[in-house]
């Protein structure tokens, strides 16, 4: 069976599919999602969409140049992070993969911290607790579990605040995943999963993770599950604000498949030619996220040629500034290595830390 | 003073530190109305609510992996993993996001987080039930790893551990859950460091290090030396990771002979670590190689057969005729 029969079969009975904005940039209703956004507030959506995009092509770039040892490009998936992304208010909490650097925009995370992961002089680098946005997550699936605890946290403190957990479609098999629904359920969690399903796990479709839509899976575990045009940055808007309000106000989890589109590889490592057709890939370009919020802005004359053209502007020097940035950024020092291990005295590190020293002193003279 | 099990030791330890910290949870399978599978948690939830003593779902990963996300948010979990053979479910959480996350963040946020694991066997109880994983953690780099011998130092071990802002694995050694002391709860002024070891019983001959369950059998050993005219010191470890090297060499010092009894497997334990350290350390002071006692390089075995694998009293005697033999 092909890839594309099997996927047929498997939507035998298609499931709605959550649109407000089609590929064309027309503008549809959706009887359970409204949405009514200022001229504004659609061009920012817009430059925000364009900015990320850049700041992912600038990251590749930087990669094939050899200032970063890797990258994971969110190319395609720019309307799933920033719909989401936009949805949360302040007091939220995110919790990323190490794909999210849409959401780490919409969290006001400055892009060249994303880098240090990447080019190695950190494993991490910002304070969750100032951005409410918690570090990349290398281990697939652990996040959605501390996401469950952070939002039953959320719960004795009595507050009124949702944590979103990110994750893909890959890691709907994880054991962790499925405790975190569990947990979430049974705890009525305010937590809202996001799965972007970008239809790749390296190179395994979709079909070696699910049989079923995985939006579907919610409904096992008790909770609603949705599924929502992941290219379309209105709809992931208000499906996301609407789970979120839903979980602020006691009404527990809400599982939202965002169907995406994974445009790149899944890291500048990857092959995406060995296992993926090219007519798939032509396919999903015509849905592009940025493209149909473009079109919409146009038609409806709520921006002009002056208004894209500034956005441009403003991405390219967003890209050189982050090149300027990511290469002045220093390596870290050899003793650092021992650095936050612990908060507390650690007489094991304090030991190899000066026998460390002093065998670098031994250099130096 | 008040006589107390071990058990109850952890048990009225963990009640004072939820008295002083609102934000001291406790959560695992099992650990409310029943008081969990060894009562250790006995009449917390009844006390403190649901909402403090939490009973989890059945799932270890997700025990650990919920109580990160409770720490980050300001809490101080005290998870219980019900059987030592559990924690590996678990050991993803532990070993890849508890232990690493706060140097991830360059030192932004802080878990303190327990993780107590009844530990070692000894009660008959069937497989994964009985094992002594402890070189697993203090092989990760990021968590602290005790383990308490007596209701005294439990009482205290566990308080200090929870007030810890470090993720520390804490053991517990099941076959001496019911053992008494006498404990005076009032006073804290006596209370030794975390990571302190202990010398539990001084000698002149030959220094025994053990830790956990494995104290007491060491001190039965050097009393029955005793009668032999051998002078045995035993030293309590009490902290695997960070290891008090002060007292152990001090005392290696002192008597030149060495062994080290655990109940893990010899092969790649914690007596490696110790016997290396030694040696590097006390190469000439030392009048025989160290020697280790502990369980075989084969599953933990069926109960029938566990009063062979576990040292006893004259396994560590044998080994210390050995270590005056060379």
């Amino acid at each position: 069976m092909t890839v594309e029969a099997s996927r047929g079969a498997r939507d035998e009975a298609p499931p709605e599919l959550v649109q407000l904005l089609t590929p064309e940039g027309e503008r549809v209703e959706h009887p359970d999602y409204d949405l009514d956004l200022t001229p504004e507030e659609i061009r920012s959506l817009y430059r925000d969409l364009v900015l990320v995009r850049r700041i992912d092509l600038e990251a590749v770039a930087l990669q094939r140049q050899g200032e970063l040892g890797i990258w994971a490009s969110l190319l395609g998936q720019e309307a799933a992070q920033i719909g989401s992304g936009r949805a949360l208010t302040d007091s939220d909490m995110a919790f990323p993969t190490y794909r999210e650097h849409g959401v780490a925009w919409c969290r006001d995370v400055d892009p060249v911290k994303l880098l240090g992961l990447f080019r190695g002089v950190n494993h991490g680098g910002w304070d969750p607790k100032e951005h409410n946005f918690h570090l990349y997550t290398i281990v697939i699936g652990s996040q959605t579990l501390h996401a469950v605890g952070y939002a039953m946290g959320i719960q004795r403190d009595d507050a009124t605040a949702a944590t979103i957990v990110y994750f893909g479609d890959g890691a709907t098999s994880q054991g962790d995943v499925n405790e975190s629904f569990i947990w979430a359920s049974v705890f009525n969690a305010p937590v809202v999963f996001f799965c972007q399903n970008n239809q790749w796990a390296i190179s395994e479709p979709l079909e070696k993770q699910t049989r079923i839509p995985l939006y579907r899976r919610a409904s096992g575990f008790g909770f609603p599950g949705i599924r929502v045009d992941g290219n379309d940055v209105f709809a992931c808007l208000a499906v996301t604000r609407k789970a979120l309000e839903a979980a602020r106000t006691g009404q527990g989890p809400t599982l939202i498949e965002a169907f995406t589109y994974r445009m790149g590889a899944h890291t500048t490592t990857d092959d995406p030619t060995r296992y993926r057709v090219a007519s798939e890939l032509e396919a999903w370009k015509l849905k592009d996220p940025i493209e149909r919020v473009k079109a919409y802005l146009f038609k409806n004359e709520l921006a002009d040629q002056a208004f894209f053209d500034s956005v441009d502007k403003e991405a390219d020097q967003l890209g050189a500034d982050l090149r300027r940035r990511c290469l002045a950024m220093p390596d870290p020092e050899p003793l650092d290595i021992f650095d936050h291990v612990y908060r507390e005295p650690h007489a094991l590190i304090d030991q190899e830390r000066a026998q460390f020293a002093g065998y670098l002193e031994g250099f130096e003279k | 003073m008040t006589i107390l099990s071990l058990s109850k030791a952890l048990n009225e330890g963990m009640r004072k530190a939820m008295e002083d910290d609102p934000k001291v949870l406790i959560m695992g399978e099992d650990v409310g109305k029943l008081g969990g599978v060894f009562r250790v948690t006995d009449g917390l939830q009844k006390d403190f609510g649901e909402d403090r003593v939490i009973d989890t779902p059945l799932a270890e990963s997700g025990i650990i992996g919920t109580a990160i996300g409770l720490a980050l948010r300001g809490y101080r979990p005290v998870c219980e993993i019900q059987f030592d053979g559990f924690v590996f479910p678990a050991a993803d959480q532990i070993i890849t996001q508890l232990a690493k996350m706060p140097m991830r963040s360059l030192g932004a946020i802080k878990l303190p987080v327990v993780v107590r694991i009844p530990c070692g066997g000894g009660i008959g109880a069937v497989e994964h039930h009985s094992e002594s994983p402890e070189a697993h953690f203090t092989h990760t780099a990021g968590l602290r790893v005790v383990a308490c011998s007596n209701p005294a130092d439990a009482y205290t071990m566990i308080q200090q551990a929870i007030r810890s802002d470090d993720p520390v694995v804490f053991f517990e050694p099941k076959r001496r859950y019911w053992e008494k002391a006498d404990i005076d709860t009032s006073s804290t002024d006596w209370w030794t460091p975390l990571h302190a070891a202990k010398v539990v019983r001084p000698g002149a001959d030959a220094t025994l290090l053990a830790y956990g369950p494995m104290v007491k059998t060491c001190l039965e050993a050097a009393a029955a030396a005793e009668d032999d005219g051998r002078s045995l010191e035993v030293v309590d470890l009490r902290s695997l990771n960070p290891l008090d090297e002060a007292v152990v060499m001090e005392s290696v010092r002192r008597t030149g002979r060495v062994v080290v009894v655990h109940e893990a497997p010899v092969y790649n334990g914690f007596g490696a670590e110790l016997a290396a350290r030694v040696t590097e350390q006390c190469f000439y002071h030392l009048e025989a190689p160290v020697l280790r006692v502990g369980g075989f390089s084969t599953p933990y075995p069926p109960s029938k057969l566990e009063e062979h694998y576990l040292p006893d009293l004259d396994r560590v005697l044998d080994a210390v005729d050995r270590a005056f033999g060379f």
